[in-house]
């Protein structure tokens, strides 16, 4: 065999992440970075980085996933997040029944798997309501980092917001500040509304079996997965990896992909 | 197109801005349609037709009134083509796919008005389509709400008749959609100046049958495990089959499939075995409108079937040509159209099953359910469609998208994780 590892890289719309995987699928490198302007100079930066810490890519398939994943020019192949985030769940929380919740930069998506493979998926439609970018534009406007306003959330109460469309939500969240609404009460609408968007569409997958787990950028925020497992009347699942989902399917996925091209040689 | 100019402005267009429309579409269809391999022959006609859209047709349809034949325009497949016909009318689809017409018709629409309806009403007050310029006649139906009303605005601007589409498929029903195609034979008559005899419509009603048998031959061949065609191809004869001259559209369409049917004797296919077949359904696509078809076969699928109106829902079903009456013609157009599954009728049910039936003629791998924004009923039947579906074992993806290609990413991503989770 060519290679000792492979390499899986998911460019979303905030933050790049990459898993090298050896071929008995434990990590030997995780990197994670913003994604900044230009999701071709990341690509860049990411082959760079990778070849600095020993794993070249010449060395080892690569798998790209994520809004970015046309921008990687070396990737061997692209693969979509869902199929990526699927994959990649079973694999960090040892499962292959599974309904994953990813609450992206711009998209929320509700996978299930069934037998380790993905048999259905929801994502959210072109607005931003529910998703990362929702919280991120709220904590700005409260002045505040996104994992501050999910901790100040735990402590407020009684407030909600109605809107689901980010600009209006965001108009009814500075009407609040001008109205001396507590921040930690605004801060709780903020993710009240979020879990609400979320755990609706996640009701529209009813019926799943297994745990359901929560993987992306916000998978750090206890208060988050807490509402959220109130919300679903179930307890979702977080992991440290959480967020290296994607890149971690991607990474798998190139393993595959070499299995299959060296059982063709 | 530069010949066209005179004709152009003889209709009052708007030429400035029917530049700009000109100017995008040969660019989209080089990157939907040329770009593809190994094309069936037969598609030539089609590529011709759409190259010089507002050309060739628009003078022959000027051609004929100038004989004294008058154009009806209409916009739903419940229209009976025949009864024009009879009348020595000429039938043009009017319903409008592009981005290019919405802002106008968002001018005096509201935007949550599905595009469909929008780019319709935009083409007509933007005056930048000729086939809008050119239909003596608009020929409306109460099917949904966004439409009824629209027409109220249209007719305002040109003659406009409404046909009054019953909402449910009982007998009263047939009986009254009936009534309902006499009296618009009478109109047809009055604006013509034609009479219609049993004669007349017997021979319309046969050539209209013939069509829809040529269009279903193109459809028999996709069934086949060997895909002699693409999707995007078959949607191409489709939505031109809605304004050509119907004989000879039946002419080109058996034409094409002498040729698929010898494809399919020879092995070749349109794509590499194994590849996914995808059934399309949902709310109609209306010329230029390709953006599913052209995602779903850039990301690895082929469509192979349309359960749309610019689909199975026009040609499936023919009308009984033994009647010897015009009331017994007339209900059996009646019963012919009644056949028709669209979700402006409760219940619908029988959509379902015409679509768990293709499934299985067209070995189906799985079901796109795809509505345009804001069509409340046929994004509604989703929900019955996407369980119907389930339960039967049959991988389903729902989508709602519009015109604008702000979306086509999203959908990229969609599209390519269903046929990834098709593949395995
Ligand atoms: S979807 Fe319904 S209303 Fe629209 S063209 Fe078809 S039959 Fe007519
Ligand atoms: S797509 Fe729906 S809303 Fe639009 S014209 Fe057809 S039935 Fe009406």
């Amino acid at each position: 065999m060519k290679t000792k590892y492979c390499i899986g890289i998911d460019i979303g719309s905030t933050c790049a992440k990459t898993v090298v995987l050896s071929q008995d699928k434990s990590v030997l490198l995780q990197l994670l970075q913003p994604t900044g302007w230009s999701s071709v100079d990341t690509a860049e930066d990411i082959r760079r980085r990778l070849e600095s810490a020993g794993f070249p890519i010449e060395g080892g398939a690569a798998v790209a996933t994520g809004y970015g994943r046309v921008s990687v020019p070396y990737a061997d192949k692209c693969v979509t997040e869902i199929t990526c985030h699927g994959r990649g769940a079973c694999h960090i929380y040892g499962a292959d029944q599974l309904t994953v919740i990813d609450i992206g930069g711009q998209d929320t998506k509700i996978i299930r798997i069934e037998n380790g493979a993905v048999s259905d998926f929801l994502m959210n439609d072109k607005c931003s309501a529910g998703t990362g970018r929702f919280l991120e534009i709220m904590a700005n406007t409260l002045a505040v980092r996104p994992e501050e306003l999910c901790s100040m959330a735990a402590e407020g109460g009684g407030v909600s917001i109605s809107s689901m469309c980010t600009v209006f939500a965001e108009s009814e969240v500075i009407s609040l500040i001008g109205r001396g609404e507590k921040r930690e009460n605004i801060a709780f609408a903020v993710v009240d509304s979020i879990v609400k968007k979320v755990s609706s569409q996640a009701g529209r997958m009813a019926g799943g079996q297994g745990a359901v787990c929560l993987t992306g950028g916000l998978c750090g925020y206890p208060y988050l997965r807490q509402s959220l497992s109130d919300a679903l009347g179930c307890e979702v699942r977080t992991a440290e990896d959480g967020r290296y989902a994607g890149a971690m399917g991607a990474a798998l996925s190139a393993l595959a992909l070499e299995k299959q091209q060296s059982a063709e040689k | 197109m530069s010949d066209y100019v005179s004709m152009w402005k003889d209709l009052g267009m708007d030429l400035e801005s029917h530049d700009l429309l000109c100017q995008v579409l040969p660019t989209a269809v080089g990157d939907v349609f040329l770009t593809q391999e190994n094309r069936p022959k037969g598609m030539d006609f089609w590529d011709l037709v759409i190259s010089e859209v507002h050309g060739i047709r628009p003078k022959e349809l000027i051609e004929e009134q100038k004989k004294g034949r008058k154009v009806f325009g209409t916009f739903c497949v419940y229209v009976p083509d025949e009864v024009i016909l009879a009348a020595n009318g000429i039938v043009t689809g009017l319903c409008g796919g592009s981005q290019f017409w919405v802002p106008g018709g968002e001018a005096v629409l509201p935007k949550s008005t599905c595009p469909l309806i929008k780019a319709s009403v935009g083409a007509r007050l933007g005056r930048t389509c000729p086939f809008f310029r050119i239909a003596d006649m608009y020929v409306g139906e109460t099917t949904c709400d966004g439409k009824k009303k629209a027409y109220e605005i249209l007719g305002e601007d040109v003659p406009m008749y409404v046909m009054d589409v019953p909402q449910m498929k009982r007998e009263k029903d047939i009986l009254k959609w009936k009534d309902e195609i006499a009296a618009f034979a009478q109109k047809v008559e009055e604006f013509t100046g034609n009479t219609i005899t049993v004669e007349k419509l017997n021979e319309a009603i046969r050539v209209i049958n013939e069509k829809r048998k040529a269009l279903a031959r193109v459809y028999n061949c996709r069934k086949a495990a060997c895909l002699p065609i693409s999707g995007r191809d078959a949607l191409l004869m489709m939505q031109i089959s809605f304004f050509d001259d119907p004989v000879r559209c039946a002419q080109m369409c058996n034409k094409l499939a002498d040729e698929l049917e010898q494809r399919i004797a020879d092995g070749v296919s349109v794509v590499p075995a194994g590849t996914k077949r995808i059934l399309v359904t949902g709310t109609p696509l209306a010329v230029p409108n390709w953006k599913l078809h052209n995602i779903i076969e850039t990301s690895g699928g082929a469509v192979v079937c349309e359960e749309m109106c610019t689909g199975t829902r026009y040609f499936e079903n023919l009308v009984d040509e033994t009647q010897t009456t015009l009331e017994g013609q007339f209900m059996a157009l009646s019963q012919r159209y009644m056949k028709t599954n669209c979700a402006c009728f409760t219940p619908n049910t029988g959509r379902i099953d015409d679509i768990l039936r293709m499934v299985k003629e067209y070995q189906v791998d799985g079901v796109i359910d795809c509505s345009l924004k804001f069509c409340c009923l046929y994004d509604t039947e989703k929900y019955g469609v996407s369980r119907a579906l389930k339960e039967a074992g049959v991988p389903v993806l729902s989508l709602e998208t519009d015109y604008a290609d702000t979306d086509a990413e999203q959908l990229r991503t969609r599209i390519g994780a269903f046929i990834e989770l098709l593949n395995g």
